[in-house]
């Protein structure tokens, strides 16, 4: 039916304004990166349970590219940041160190 | 005796008769009635069948939770099955059915299922019908959906209104009993924003149906009384007739509205509730006795009977009995004694508490006796009463039987996000899980069952919620409440009568019975989840509402567990069964999802194009003629035309991208393979976008304006999905860039004219010097048309002919599509649509979507040359260089031409060598396009093929076994029409052999034409002034001074994203003028949209209430004041909405998107009113 994310440019808004584009952990190799990295970064995801970073687009408002973290387990959203800083400050990914820890498991899926 | 009316008392009004059927049968009712009340009034116990035996069965337990006595209503379009008799408010002449019996409600032939039920008991699905499988199909379903199952959809459209609409609040109260109704009013009078819902027509739950005394006001009273206060507090929304189905995340509620018999609105209505808090006061449900026979009609929840006697005045009878294991079957007996009846009264229990006793002091009180069976056939006649102590059993004539096991909380909506209801030992219940998510139960769905701790304890929910939220609630003063038994409200738990004989029924609408479920066990189906599915209980429409308590309490019996160790199946919306019609709301028919009108949509129509859907568009098929009877005539006509003298048709679909910025060529270039930073201002170059794995993803135009400024295209089917790509990569990969991307798409009326005459023709349209020299292939650059209109012309071709693309203001567009009629006449010009398109780029081995399928690298395709073997780095490059994208043996594009011209060659086929079998391992390749050429005479295709640049000339098989095809082809070089584009200029041509042709000024286009603009004193809408629309853009980190600028236009700043604002000029300001005014500093540009938006103005008391039809903004909360502005979906459409004063929304929607928002907004108009 609904839930809702707080565009940092627009407030709160319906999930159904957002796109989602998958794991925002993955880094563009540089141009000479060997090919492994660049394997890695096309190819290779992590079926994570529990908090993820993750790029999502505001496509039905500001049309911003966003990092939403959320709990893929229970769907809480801990933060949304413009994907723009969270390029540039890449000391706020979570999402890689956090994976191994085992959420609550309060909900389960639906 | 059966059952009928008092002939006083209740609250319905015996001076408004209402007359209705049922089965044929006329009845007759009182205001006040429901279908069910009225039935049993008229003596009508029996109500419908059941599932699977066909049994004769009535109201069981009244409510939403009724099993038993459902209906259909209403015939055609608007026959709807499966209501439940209870949820039906009566109304002049309502018609219901009776459903799941043939051939009459009385004289049904399934019942003879019962003599069956050795052999289909549970599970029999799974067992009886295995084999043969090819009997499911044609004899086994189609005869169980006809002797087990409910009521019948209709087969005809749906001709009533259906609405979805956004509600904001600061608690949601869901259900409106005791509970309810102070936790609204607790939470109203701290100034908390408060929804309550109440499936019910009328608010007050149990006030309404028990005999109860709050202060000096009896239970209505009292609930009328509160109602009335939260009425007339304007914070409050109160929503009667609305069941709240689901509790989704972040507070989010699915609400359902039924408006039966309402003049006008919707039919009904599904609210989204966003709640920051929410409080569960849905009560209880009574438990019902499972013993023999226990669905007869006639016999009901004590709770049931109580309120059809105090609501509807409704005489079970003369004597009535009662069993019970509590408090609730003598507050029963303590009512019928009240209206004179005879009352035998059997407890389970063997000490009463004395409250009880007092309650039912002038009954037959057998205690630590059960009823057994209960006998009786279309209605229950006698009871068959045992004594607990000795077995001795006594058969007992009664008119009706009241039941009480006890009560189970409806926990549902606690639960629906996954938590677990916990087992309350003491008091023999389930509860719902503590308090989570802002959601916090109360009253008896909290487990409290006396009128006193209820209103207790929804006060203090509802200031709890208050206070959390930082409003300050004053203690509510709860009146002193007097009522039945003293507020003694225990039970004893008693999940089945073991003595029982006749069938006892735990599951009343699937039929389930104690002896299916002990037999799910000893098969081994005795975890909950299993026996659910094995036995079907709370599989029904009514997901076990009555029933899944006693199954569990039965499953664990059997198991000897506890309940909790048992635990409950999955909880899930919705709660009860919401219709199809009302989750598609609006978007159905013409509005299932939006349509996109090119600017030349009407032109097209005027000159009778056939339209056909091609993604979010509408698109010009063909343009027939008289005499031409389907496409492909007009196709062929159409694709000679252009080859042989000039055609003209509509390129404005076409995703048009405006990049403009310091770092714009650089960014082209890592988006592109081949280089964009050399193409020269006043120059078009194709290009490929690729996906970072190296595939392509798109194909298009690149065009230069000036140093920093471009224009790109995209093809109408990846329009959406590269603008995002091309988003991503600006703002998440490389967010250093000072690029900036506007979708001009609905700016430009983009008019293609092609063909050999094109020069010749557009000479007439075009002020400037259109000669190969001057305008040379590829050139691309702004132009005066002889009116003076700006425009943009484009040498580039599509068709393999000379051509040109002009764009134009969207507004001009018809006008100016004319006017190269006009001038073209003299050289024949035709309209063609997208199927001769599609035939002219096959025959020049264009590619569409069709061949760029997400496998396809350029080199398959032949354009590996157009890949930079030098940029360092682009999105794809380092994916593309892998082995297996660049071996040799891939699939690559060729042409085939069938050996006999004649022979149909369609895409989708695969190739074979000649007399290789069709297998995985033979193929070489498949068809990806595939036309007739009229200007060939013959038909030809474009194909993957393994190797296939080496093999022109090697003649295939292609192999279409799905169509029944099969035509040997030949392999060509993928170029079908040979001319090369007339390289020779005609300078006979060039001189201007008939006079400039000046378009009109476009006429005003009013999208409201023809619809419902509203009604003064609820909301109005019209058109925006026409003002100059433009986006003021900037580097994100230069917003501030964005803003500013853009607010200078006319007072208000519409910020879409940081570095990008809208800005709306004074009524006549031209653009230089805007821009003079503006003053803009350097770093910011400025991209005119005047056509590319429509402004749509909402005004009105209604205005807020309209939009929430439309969008998910809180715009009653107060934040979104005079000058405020947001980018927004309205339904599926983006828009830019502002408050531009009180009560006052402008709507900035995409000008091709007007027309459906505002056929949409109409709607909804229509419906406010
Ligand atoms: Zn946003």
């Amino acid at each position: 039916m609904a839930s809702l994310i707080n565009c940092p440019h627009c407030g709160v808004r319906p999930r159904e304004e957002f796109t989602i584009r998958g794991d925002a952990g993955p880094v563009r190799p540089a141009p000479d990166a060997d090919f492994g990295a660049w394997d890695a970064y096309v190819h290779l995801r992590d079926n994570v349970r529990g908090p993820m970073a993750e790029h999502w687009q505001h496509s039905g408002g500001c049309r911003r590219w966003l990092v939403v973290e959320r709990d893929t387990f229970t769907h809480e959203v801990f933060a949304v940041v413009d994907a723009a800083d969270y390029t540039r400050v890449p000391v706020a990914k979570p999402a890689r160190a956090r994976k191994a820890a085992n959420p609550a498991g309060r909900r389960g899926g639906a | 005796m059966s059952f009928s009316r008092f002939s006083d008392g209740g609250l319905i009004d015996r001076s408004q008769r209402i007359g209705f059927s049922f089965d044929g049968r006329r009845f007759e009712g009182f205001a006040g009635d429901t279908l069910a009340s009225a039935l049993l009034a008229n003596g009508q116990v029996l109500m419908g069948r059941s599932f699977k035996y066909h049994r004769p069965r009535g109201l069981l337990s009244g409510g939403a939770s009724e099993p038993n006595a459902l209906v259909t209503l209403g015939a055609g379009g608007l026959r709807e099955p499966n209501l439940r008799a209870s949820m039906v408010t009566l109304r002049e002449g309502l018609s219901a059915e009776s459903q799941n019996r043939w051939p009459s409600l009385g004289f049904d032939l399934g019942a003879v299922n019962s003599a069956l039920s050795p052999f289909i008991g549970a599970g029999f699905y799974y067992k009886t019908f295995m084999w043969p499988a090819a009997l499911w199909e044609r004899l086994y379903e189609p005869v169980i959906r006809r002797a087990a199952g409910l009521g019948r959809a209709s087969h005809a459209p749906d001709p009533q209104d259906y609405e979805k609409r956004w509600a904001h609040c600061d608690l949601l109260v869901i259900g409106s009993g005791p509970a309810g109704l102070t936790a609204a009013l607790s939470a109203a009078r701290a100034g908390a924003r408060v929804i309550l819902c109440d499936e019910n027509a009328r608010f007050g739950g149990r006030l309404i149906r028990d005999q109860v005394e709050i202060g000096d006001l009896d239970g209505p009273g009292f609930a009328a009384e509160v109602a009335d206060e939260l009425a007339a507090n304007a914070n409050v929304r109160l929503l009667a007739g609305t069941t709240v189905f689901g509790s989704y995340d972040s507070g989010v509620f699915g609400a359902l509205e039924r408006r039966d018999g309402a003049s006008s609105g919707p039919a009904q209505r599904i609210w989204r509730i966003v709640a920051r808090r929410a409080v569960l006061a849905s009560g209880a449900e009574e438990r019902p006795l499972v013993f023999g026979g226990n669905d007869r009609p006639g016999i009901m929840m004590a709770s049931t009977m109580r309120g059809l006697i105090h609501a509807e005045a409704v005489r079970p009878g003369n004597h009535v009995g009662v069993f019970t294991t509590g408090a609730s079957g003598h507050e029963t007996a303590r009512d019928l004694l009240a209206r004179g009846l005879e009352v035998t009264l059997v407890d389970s229990r063997r000490d009463i508490p004395d409250a009880e006793r007092a309650a039912s002091r002038s009954a037959r009180v057998l205690e630590d006796h059960m009823v057994a069976d209960a006998l009786g056939g279309k209605a229950v006649s006698a009871m068959e009463v045992i004594d607990r102590a000795s077995g001795r059993r006594e058969r007992i004539n009664i008119d009706a039987l009241a039941t009480s096991g006890g009560w189970n909380p409806v926990v549902g909506l606690a639960c629906q996000r996954g938590d677990k209801p916990d087992w309350d030992t003491n008091r023999g219940m389930f509860v719902p899980p503590a308090a989570s998510d802002g959601l916090m139960a109360a009253g008896s769905a909290a487990g409290i069952l006396d009128l006193e701790g209820c209103l207790d304890s929804g006060a203090r929910a509802g200031a709890e919620a208050a206070a959390a939220l930082g409003f300050k609630p004053k203690k509510t003063s709860i009146p002193t409440v007097r009522e039945a038994c003293g507020g003694s409200t225990g039970f004893a738990t008693l999940w089945h009568v073991s003595e029982a004989r006749g069938k006892a029924f735990v599951d009343f609408q699937n039929d389930v019975t104690v002896s299916d479920l002990g037999l799910a066990v000893r098969e081994g189906y005795g975890h909950v989840e299993l026996a659910k599915r094995y036995t079907t209980t709370g599989m029904a429409t009514d997901q076990g509402k009555l029933s899944n308590v006693n199954a569990i309490g039965i499953l664990a019996e059997n198991r000897g567990l506890s309940p909790d160790r048992v635990g409950t199946t999955t909880f899930r919306p919705f709660y009860t069964p919401v219709s199809i019609g009302a989750l598609a709301g609006e978007h159905r028919g013409a509005h299932y999802r939006p349509v996109r009108r090119s600017p030349l949509h009407g032109w097209a129509e005027k000159h009778g194009a056939v339209f056909i859907e091609a993604g979010a568009w509408m698109r010009a098929s063909h343009f027939p003629r008289d005499g031409e009877s389907s496409w492909k005539p007009a196709c062929d006509r159409e694709c000679v035309a252009v080859r042989a003298g000039v055609g003209i048709s509509d390129a404005s679909t076409l995703g048009k991208i405006d990049v403009t910025g310091k770092d714009a060529a650089q960014f082209l270039d890592l988006i592109y393979t081949g280089k964009i930073s050399s193409l020269s201002v006043g120059k078009a170059r194709y290009g490929l976008m690729l996906r970072e794995d190296g595939l392509l993803m798109d194909d298009g135009t690149v065009s230069r304006f000036a140093e920093d400024h471009f224009v790109i295209t995209t093809t109408t089917a990846a329009a959406g999905e590269v603008m995002a790509h091309m988003e991503f990569c600006a703002q998440a990969l490389w967010p250093e860039l000072d690029v900036r991307l506007v979708s001009v798409t609905d700016q430009w009326a983009q008019i293609t004219v092609a063909g050999p005459q094109s020069r010749a023709v557009l000479v007439r349209i075009v002020d400037e010097d259109l000669s190969e020299e001057a305008m040379p292939f590829l050139a691309a650059r702004p132009v005066r048309l002889h009116s003076g209109l700006a425009a943009r012309l484009f040498r580039i071709s599509f068709s393999g002919e000379l051509a040109f693309e002009l764009a134009v203001p969207a507004r001009h567009g018809e006008a100016v599509a004319d006017a190269i009629l006009e001038a073209g006449r003299p050289y024949g010009i035709t309209p063609y649509g997208l199927e001769a398109l599609n035939v002219l780029r096959i025959e020049k081995g264009f590619i569409t979507h069709a061949e760029i399928d997400g496998r396809t690298t350029p080199g398959d395709l032949g354009l590996g040359k157009m890949v930079s073997a030098k940029k360092p780095d682009f999105i794809g490059r380092v994916m593309l260089a892998r082995e297996g994208l660049q071996r040799d043996d891939r699939e690559q594009l060729v042409g085939l031409r069938p050996v006999r011209p004649d022979q149909t060659v369609l895409a989708g086929a695969h190739l074979l060598k000649p007399d290789t079998a069709p297998t995985m391992a033979n193929d070489q390749g498949h068809i990806t396009s595939a036309c007739w050429s009229p200007n060939l005479g013959s038909h030809i295709a474009l194909a993957m093929l393994r190797r296939g640049r080496a093999r022109h000339g090697e003649r295939l098989i292609a192999h279409d076994p799905l169509r029944g095809f099969e035509s040997e082809v030949e392999v060509c070089a993928p170029v079908f029409w040979p001319a090369e584009e007339a390289q020779t200029v005609n300078t006979e041509m060039l001189t201007v052999e008939h006079p400039a042709v000046r378009p009109a000024p476009p006429a005003p286009h009013d999208l409201l034409d023809g619809l419902f603009t509203g009604q003064t004193g609820q909301a109005t809408l019209v058109m925006g002034s026409e003002t100059l629309v433009a986006l003021v853009t900037g580097p994100a980190a230069k917003d501030r001074a964005v803003r500013r600028v853009a607010k200078a236009g006319d007072g208000i700043c519409r910020p879409v994203q940081p570095g990008q604002v809208l800005v709306v000029g004074r009524s006549g300001e031209s653009a230089e003028a805007l821009v003079t005014r503006l003053a803009m500093p350097r770093g910011l540009s400025l991209c005119d949209l005047s056509d590319a938006r429509v402004r749509l103005m909402l005004a009105g008391p209604e205005a807020a209430e309209i939009l929430a039809v439309f969008c998910a903004l809180d715009l009653a909360s107060g934040s979104f004041k005079p000058g405020a502005s947001a980018p927004v979906l309205l339904g599926h459409i983006p828009a830019q909405l502002t408050c531009v004063g009180a009560q006052t929304y402008e709507i900035m929607v995409f000008s091709t998107y007007g027309q459906d928002l505002a056929e949409s907004l109409s709607r909804a108009l229509r419906l406010a009113g």
